[in-house]
């Protein structure tokens, strides 16, 4: 029995949500982000690609002279300091959080998707079965990052080849858990039911066999999202992934490498912003796993 | 269990050929041109055809995969664009480094995780159980590199107990190999320790409530022998079995540890080589990596003959 | 006169246990005082058990008896201090020898675990831990309470394993869990328990688990082993059929509270409180009823050689298997498990494939037919299952459930909800209630449910899949009535697959005996329950518990001498 059974839908799933900590702070920390990332224009930034040699490498405080788009001068205070370009570290944080929230959340429903019906397919038709599982070993041999980092160097970094990356390392995880499901719900005596009253074979994996997979895969999801940002910020990091003109975490640590020993904001700032939104989605996906069905526990 | 153990070696075959074919077809199917690359920016176009045909790259794909698969399965992994060496040289060179990482790594995660997740799992529900769970989640979110740098600065600028960088070889010293390692163990740690410690509450969680701990209770047994004898050894299959899955997690945050303590390994290789388009040497790495990955969870499933007797008999 | 190779059970002396004569003048082993177990906030009622008072003497088996939910595994559990957190003792006593449990230190009861009381549980299959050896796993006993040395230990188990009736005791003192059957760990179960000598054993359903003949194989070996060490026995069961065989006195629990406690024979035969009376009455009689063949109808169903192997197995499931079912009457295939019964039902209806042979549903043969081809002939054999909780899809109503079928073959929404309606009346529940989700009903109205489905479709064949095994013995009689009066209704053959030999005396027209995948012998249920013919189907009767016990009108009594087999004749309504 869990919370999506019970019959008085909306309200019992609300009250259930609220009474878990962390689906709470997660959620709460990741709608912090979120606004973050939206309003960002607005929260004291400047263009963060704005390169101004004259004020590089500067500590968290430093009060900077520019103009503004009519020529006045005003002053500018760089929160977080600025890099060896003189671009504002606080901009380019708080811009970053776009990329990043982007690329967890477009991964995520991709590999989910993609993942759902791969998995319901191999889990339902034997003959399916073989080949696509044995497709999904050789996948997951290959460790993620690397065939990431392959992917991407060979591929010319960008936005949507980032994404294509992860989600290729991705989908084996996510047909291999509805794969699991499928596999245990068709011995269902009520599954057999439904193929003795002559129901179509389409029609009983949607009807009666994938509305198991729905609760296990969303907060596989949640996690993927998680693992995604972070995927994003090592091939930034690494150089190979998405130039810095558009800021993401991860790039923004990968330029402050170099003077990290006199300069450690320029990596502590993002990381920080990276390990909190990261927690926040990790600790999001406990909570509901924990609320939706104890039993995941073992799957997950 | 002499059919399980062949069950098993068997079904490694299909998934390796598998990642052959995969490695294979990456960097055939990559936008760049190997052979523009080596002749480099001012080549024209005929020394460009003429490089492609000494590579034999305008050979249909299926021959130069037939000629790929045999050299490497020969050791021959051919020459890399952009050292200008053998690059089965250069693997074996960097290979002491990433060995002694990736070993000390899984010994010292193991050593912690898991006697933390029992823990976890026996005072379930307590602050004890929160306390773990909740550094899991931790070491789960931060980046491998976050962790590393932050190390870095407190022991080793702020506190200078420890080298920044670098790596010293175990032959010039076993001091000096265990002080340049501690950091990046330590780093690279965090996530494998918070992936078993999950893993290992869970599956002592899951034991505790089966039947036979209840019997095992009703012989007059204490809490502390039902837990280590019975408990532990019944729970052992799925705590070694994220071991290895961890495998693939590990060589991850090895490649990117090495990038942050430069320590001249493997994965350090992997980066370089990438940036540089250097295609032999990516294409070996993967593979070897690929199935080192493969063989451990072989290793891995054959290791479960020794805790679970339904297997042996 | 008996088949030598048959299985070698031990006679019956009819007749009561006897109790020795001093009893009344020594302590009890185990006394229960008011005792109140209560249960967590939410629940359906406040207390699993309320106000118990029992006694268990020296060298009796007490048999404690109830319903699901009557809180008789409660009482087990708590006396042994093995209770789930969940359930709190808030009052009385458990005194053990005199001692209270409730109440005495956790070192203290652990030392008492296995030396002065033992519990055997019900799921051998899972309650030994599968990684230590049988041999390990008693001697684990010695080793946590005595000080004998390890050579001495070794003998003290092999000895045990000896008086439990396992052969071979050094190859099973090294034999790991999964290498023996049921019955075979649950003997090695009983040698862990059994082995200090304990004065106190209780045993929780410990058969319900396993196979009647298995089953009569532990009850023989309870029973000796507690009369040569004297022990005291708490024997939790809901088969009255159990506790005619083996009890000394008799504890009837319902809802928690003690409605009835005394000698067997007394409750038995002239039962007191009312639903005492109700369970009794609820146990199906093994002479079986017999319907006048009125209108013979036409063979509707006929397999023919039939025969099913799984893809990982050598042996077939169903080994040239014929039968013949004819409109209006029910055939009744009979066995154990691991005999093949379900997988013929199985067959019948197509769920799975066959390996070879026909199956000739109204004269055609349907076994080669793929999914497709099947989809129009579908509608003639509807099949019911076993288990209530898992045959209804929880996210979808009842209703959903049952017009599913119907609208499967072109029913508008609104012809199929009025038809289930009818359905539902049919089933004895209200059709206002077709909106509710499955986990709002009890067992007993899923699997009308169930029945209710399966009719929507409009079959000319019911298949029941041991569709009363997992119901209370209450619950279980309203689905059989229900069972048959649908079938007289509207004209229904019935494939009714059981491992009860009662139940099948009551409901079957004809019965198929099967073992090991073969039917062994088929004939008239009077015929075969009369006279059995072939050694397994004598075996199979030999075992059952209760057999020289008439229960009928609501009492049971032991069958005398006179007592002339006589199957009641009765005429179709």
């Amino acid at each position: 029995m869990n919370a999506f059974t019970e019959s008085s839908g909306r309200v019992t799933l609300w009250r259930t949500l609220l009474r878990s900590p962390s689906v709470m702070i997660g959620a709460a920390i990741l709608l912090c982000v979120l606004f973050i990332g939206l309003a960002a224009p607005f929260l004291h930034t400047m263009s963060p690609d704005k390169i101004n040699p004259s004020v590089r490498n500067k500590l968290p405080g430093y009060e900077s002279t520019l103009r503004d788009d009519e020529g006045n001068k005003i002053q500018f205070v760089h929160l977080m300091g600025t890099d060896s370009l003189g671009r504002d570290i606080y901009s380019r944080v708080v811009f970053g959080a776009r990329v990043s929230l982007l690329i967890g959340a477009t991964v995520a429903v991709m590999s989910a998707f993609i993942g759902l019906i791969l998995g319901l397919l191999a889990g339902y038709f034997r003959w399916l079965d073989a080949i696509v599982m044995r497709v999904m070993d050789g996948l997951m041999a290959i460790p993620a990052i690397l065939l990431a980092l392959s992917m991407v160097a060979l591929l010319n970094a960008g936005l949507s080849t980032v994404i294509l990356a992860i989600v290729i390392t991705e989908i084996p995880r996510v047909v291999r858990l509805v794969r699991s499901v499928v596999l245990s719900v068709r011995e269902e005596p009520y599954v057999e039911a439904a193929i003795s009253v002559g129901t179509p074979t389409p029609v009983l994996l949607v009807r009666h066999i994938l509305p198991n997979t729905i609760a296990p895969l969303i907060v596989q999801t949640t996690y993927i999202a998680a693992h995604a940002i972070l995927v994003e910020a090592v091939l930034s990091f690494l150089g190979v992934g998405i130039s810095p003109e558009t800021p993401t975490w991860g790039n923004i640590m990968a330029e402050g490498r170099a003077m990290f020993v006199m300069l450690p904001h320029n990596i502590f700032f993002p990381g920080l912003f990276l390990a909190v939104t990261v927690l926040a989605v990790n600790l999001f996906g406990d909570g509901l796993r924990d609320l939706l069905d104890p039993r995941m526990r073992k799957r997950l | 269990m002499f059919r399980y153990i062949s069950k098993r070696v068997f079904a490694t075959v299909p998934v390796m050929a598998i990642v052959v074919v995969l490695v294979f077809l990456m960097l055939r199917l990559s936008a760049a041109d190997p052979a523009a690359i080596i002749a480099g920016d001012n080549a024209t176009t005929e020394e460009i055809q003429d490089i492609r045909v000494k590579l034999g790259l305008d050979q249909p794909v299926l021959v130069q995969f037939g000629v790929w698969l045999t050299k490497v399965s020969t050791g021959n992994l051919g020459e890399s664009f952009f050292f200008k060496k053998q690059v089965s040289e250069l693997i074996l060179d960097r290979l002491e480094p990433t060995l002694s990482l990736a070993l000390c790594t899984i010994i010292l995660s193991v050593m912690i995780a898991v006697p933390l997740g029992v823990l976890a799992a026996y005072y379930t529900g307590t602050w004890i159980d929160r306390l773990v769970m909740g550094l899991a989640v931790l070491g789960f979110s931060i980046p491998v590199f976050v962790v590393g740098y932050l190390l870095m600065y407190v022991f080793s600028i702020e506190l200078s107990w420890l080298p920044v960088q670098g790596y010293q070889r175990l032959s010039e010293g076993f001091w000096g190999w265990l002080q340049k390692l501690l950091l990046p163990c330590f780093a690279l740690s965090a996530v494998y320790c918070a992936l078993i410690a999950r893993i290992t509450r869970t599956s002592v969680q899951e034991v505790l409530g089966e039947d036979y701990i209840r019997t095992a209770h009703a012989k007059g047994l204490t809490n502390k022998i039902v837990l280590m004898r019975h408990a532990l050894r019944n729970a052992a299959v799925p705590i070694v079995t994220v071991i290895g899955i961890g495998i693939a997690l590990l060589i991850g945050g090895v490649v990117v540890t090495e990038s942050v303590f430069s320590i001249p390994g493997l994965g350090r290789l992997t980066v370089d080589a990438v940036l540089a388009r250097d295609f032999p040497t990516v294409q070996a790495l993967v593979l070897l990596f690929s199935l080192t990955s493969v063989m451990v969870n072989l290793l891995i499933d054959l290791s479960y003959t020794l805790f679970d007797p339904r297997i042996r008999y | 006169m008996t088949d030598p190779t048959a299985l070698q059970l031990p006679t019956h002396t009819a007749g009561i246990q006897q109790v020795p004569s001093n009893v009344t003048s020594v302590q009890p082993v185990l006394e229960l005082q008011a005792l109140d177990i209560s249960l967590p906030r939410g629940s359906d009622r406040a207390h699993a058990v309320a106000q118990v008072s029992l006694t268990v003497n020296p060298g009796e088996i007490v048999c404690l008896v109830g319903e699901s939910g009557s809180g008789k595994s409660a009482i087990a559990h708590t006396v042994m201090g093995l209770q789930a957190k969940a359930l709190v003792p808030t009052a009385g006593k458990i005194l053990l020898q005199g001692e209270d449990v409730l109440t005495m230190a956790p070192a203290r009861l652990r030392q008492l675990r296995c030396t002065t009381m033992s519990m055997i549980f019900q799921e051998p299959m899972t309650a030994l831990n599968p990684v230590f050896s049988c041999g390990e796993q008693i001697d684990e006993v010695l080793r946590t309470h005595t000080a004998l040395t390890a050579s001495e230990r070794q003998q003290r188990v092999l000895d045990m394993i000896q008086q439990v009736g396992l052969p071979d005791p050094l190859r099973m003192l090294r034999s790991y869990p999964h290498q023996l059957s049921g019955g075979q760990r649950q003997r090695i179960m009983i040698a862990m328990a059994l082995v200090l000598e304990p004065l106190l054993l209780i045993a929780d359903e410990p058969t319900t688990a396993l196979d009647v003949t298995t089953q009569a194989q532990i009850l023989a070996l309870i029973r000796t082993l507690q009369r040569e060490h004297g022990t005291g026995v708490l024997f939790i069961t809901h088969d009255f059929g159990v506790v005619a065989e083996i009890a000394d006195r008799v504890a009837v629990l319902r809802q928690g509270e003690l409605v009835e406690f005394g000698q067997k024979q007394q409750v038995l035969e002239y039962p007191e409180h009312p639903y005492t009376q109700m369970l009794i009455g609820a146990v199906p009689s093994m002479t079986p009823r017999v319907r006048e063949a009125s209108a013979r109808g036409e063979v509707i169903l006929r397999t023919e050689r039939l025969v099913k192997t799984y893809p990982n197995s050598r042996t077939p499931a169903v080994n040239q298997v014929a039968l013949e079912l004819r409109r209006g009457e029910t055939l009744g295939i009979v066995g154990e498990s691991g005999s093949g019964k379900s997988t013929v039902a199985r067959c019948v209806a197509k769920l799975i494939t066959t390996t070879s042979g026909s199956i000739f549903q109204h004269g055609q043969d349907i076994a080669p037919l793929s999914n497709r081809q099947m989809r129009p002939l579908r509608k003639c054999v509807q099949i019911v299952f076993q288990d209530p909780y898992r045959s209804l899809n929880p996210r979808r109503t009842v209703g959903d459930s049952i017009i599913e079928g119907p609208m499967n073959y072109g029913a508008t929404r609104q012809e199929a909800w009025k038809h289930a309606s009818e359905l539902m009346e049919l089933v004895r529940l209200e059709p206002t209630m077709l909106q509710r989700f499955p986990h709002e009903f009890s067992g007993g109205q899923r699997q009308r449910i169930c029945i209710a489905r399966s009719l929507a479709m409009k079959p000319e064949i019911l298949i029941a899949d041991e569709a009363v095994s997992a119901l209370d013995v209450s619950v279980q009689a309203q689905v059989l009535g229900l069972l048959d009066e649908v079938r007289e209704q509207l004209n229904l053959a019935m494939l009714f697959i059981t491992h009860d030999l009662r139940v099948a005396a009551q409901v079957c027209d004809r019965v198929a005996v099967m073992s090991k995948g073969e039917i062994v012998e088929t004939g008239r249920t009077a015929d075969i329950f009369l006279a059995p013919a072939h050694a397994y189907t004598q075996t199979l009767f030999a075992a059952a518990p209760g057999r020289d016990w008439l229960f009928e009108a609501g009492r049971a009594r032991l069958k005398k001498k006179g007592d002339s087999y006589q199957a009641e004749s009765v005429s179709p309504k």
